[in-house]
């Protein structure tokens, strides 16, 4: 049975509904070795500003149960040069690029855009509004519904680009955040960034990382993000983009179910670079198991209302 | 050629209370492998731990000309290191790689002293057997807390690799940091020379694994009497495969001490880099 794995985001299609997600993945290039770009739905790029930025001291991470907590800081090349330097290869290994780009005023966002939709090879802009791990970032906007608003309303302004704002789990309900996005005319929301956390180390009593906090991600995080993106789906429109921990095509799968159209992958690519073919595996087998010819179809799919159906007879 | 392997234990060797040599199927990591570099390894099922660490290739097997495996020095510190120590024959160990940049071996007429610090022996084996090969001589400075933790020094004695020892105890070689007689021997080496002004830089080569305040003294200490040097660094790192930034290390460009230093990933960008391109604390 020939499977349909294409899902759309706004007028742009994927592929397959396998993202590899920003802060995860570098600049793409750096895991051309271990998979074929071009067969990812797409790739969203580590966050870029305007300008190249440092970045934490280390400690930047450390391993929690079932989870990491990073603190990078957005270390980053800045937009110029990633349009010169790593927009050319990305091209050339075809990849859907996702550029996650970041502000700390709404002029910078709306220059990003900018930039970027002049640029050759830009499929789609994930606004990150939503990292824990700075202060001067776009957290600010996406912890207020009005800044929200405001930064997509702005950017859509000036791309003729897909705008996807990504969403902060790190609010009282996410789902009035995906509301104001879809009324600010964006054309998908993507959730969920980190959750805010912390790990101390008690021998020294100092915090494990060097700024503090940082943000949790991984397996640990996943249940209480497949929650949020059920949230959302329930709440707007416009196409969910789930992430959350997500280490096996049974757990993007119960993301799918949830509401979300596409997910992306973080954590789980560091542990293995190789993953991908894997999920694109077990999509396939499961929809053949389950006789649904596209994936499409099974988004938001959850039952809520039937009981069990049948006993299992001894 | 990068690979992920789940590679067969094939024996695993208690060398003391914390340290053990893992010998893993891996012959086409193991095969593919330069002086330096690393692979990423996950021990154990699930979340726990959840990602990978990175080890120095210690060792490439060899049977009837044929690669066939890898070792990998571990000395047991956390979860990772404990999973290794306990490991038993017929287990299996996701091992990526090979990873990094390697270590350039020098040809002869220049020497190569290689500077180890404890469970930084690791990547030793193999850079010495590549010096070898090309005939050059080479000596290995080795320290450790006690004798009872210096290991291998048969297997490097028999290659003719000469060996200066450092212990913190004064158990074996001297009482002192291995730095005492790197020191020492670059002065002697120093006086040798007539005319220092006249000879490249490149007469010795050091190489450097171990801790960090280690690594910076042995840069300094070469830079002080004109001798290039090569140190791995690590720092604590998520993927390998320079994804996450985690590992980064502040460098400089062009050995210009005066320039702004930045941070570059010391998987992808290392784990070896010049000692003079590091911006030491």
């Amino acid at each position: 049975m020939a499977v349909d794995l294409s899902v759309q985001i706004g007028a742009l299609t994927l592929a397959n509904p396998l993202i590899a997600a920003s802060g995860c993945f570098g600049y793409g290039v750096e895991y051309a070795e271990a998979v074929d770009l071009s067969t990812l739905g797409g790739v969203a790029v580590k966050g870029l500003f305007l300008k190249e930025r440092e970045g934490h001291p280390p400690e930047r991470i450390v391993e929690t149960p079932s989870g990491m907590l990073n603190a990078i800081g957005l270390q980053g090349i800045g937009v110029h040069r990633f349009v010169r330097e790593k927009l050319p290869e990305l091209r050339r290994l075809r990849a859907t690029v996702i550029v996650n780009i970041c502000g700390s005023t709404l002029d910078e966002y709306v220059e990003l855009a900018r930039v970027l939709s002049d640029a050759e090879g830009v499929a789609a802009l994930e606004l990150n509004i939503s990292c824990p791990n700075i202060k001067e970032g776009g957290i600010t906007f996406g912890c207020s519904l009005h800044g929200t608003f405001d930064v997509v309303s702005a950017v859509k302004k000036v791309t003729p680009l897909p705008v996807i704002p990504k969403l902060t789990p790190n609010v009282t309900d996410v789902a009035s955040f995906a509301r104001a996005s879809e009324e600010a005319g964006a054309d998908a929301v993507s959730l969920v960034n980190t959750f805010l956390a912390m790990a101390i180390d008690v021998e020294t009593r100092r915090p494990r990382l060097s700024n503090i906090v940082g943000g949790l991600s991984g397996p640990a995080i996943r249940p209480i993000a497949v929650r949020m993106v059920y949230e959302c789906r329930r709440a707007v429109k416009i196409p969910v983009i789930g992430m959350g921990g997500i280490a096996t095509a049974r757990d993007a799968l119960e993301f799918i179910i949830a509401g979300a159209t596409a997910v992306q992958v973080g954590t789980a690519n560091f542990v293995d670079p190789f993953i991908w073919g894997k999920l694109l595996d077990g999509l396939t087998e499961y929809m053949r198991r389950h006789e649904i010819a596209r994936i499409a179809d099974l988004v938001g799919t959850i039952d809520t209302t039937s009981r069990e159906k049948q006993w299992i007879s001894s | 050629m990068l690979v992920d392997v789940e590679a067969r234990v094939i024996r695993n060797t208690r060398l003391s209370p914390d340290y053990n040599v893992i010998a893993l199927a891996a012959p086409d990591i193991a095969a593919a492998t330069q002086p330096g570099q690393f692979v990423m390894v996950k021990s154990g099922r699930g979340g726990d731990p959840l990602l990978r660490r990175p080890f120095s290739v210690f060792e490439v097997l060899r049977s009837n000309n044929r690669v066939d495996g890898l070792t990998l020095l571990s000395k047991r510190i956390g979860v990772t290191t404990r999973i290794l120590f306990d490991a038993v024959e017929g287990d299996t160990i996701s091992c990526l790689g090979p990873l990094g940049r390697p270590f350039e071996p020098v040809d002869p007429p220049a020497e190569a002293w290689m500077v180890a610090g404890g469970v930084g022996l690791a990547p030793f084996a193999t850079l010495g057997e590549a010096l070898l090969a090309r005939g050059t001589k080479t000596t290995l400075f080795y320290g450790a807390r006690t004798g009872a933790e210096l290991f291998y020094l048969d297997w490097f004695r028999s290659r003719r690799i000469r060996l200066v020892l450092a212990t913190e105890d004064g158990s074996i070689g001297d009482r002192a940091r291995v730095t005492a007689p790197l020191e020492r021997e670059l002065r002697a080496f120093e006086s040798r020379i007539p005319n220092p002004e006249s000879r490249p830089a490149a007469d010795v080569m050091v190489y450097a694994c171990g801790p960090e305040p280690m690594l910076e003294a042995v840069a300094h200490v070469a830079a002080r009497f004109g001798r290039q040097s090569q140190v791995s660094v690590e720092r604590v790192m998520g993927c390998g495969m320079g994804g996450c930034y985690s590992c980064v290390i502040p460098v400089r460009d062009g050995a210009e001490q005066t320039r702004p230093a930045h941070y570059v990933r010391s998987c992808i960008a290392g784990p070896v880099f010049r000692g003079d391109e590091i911006a030491w604390a």
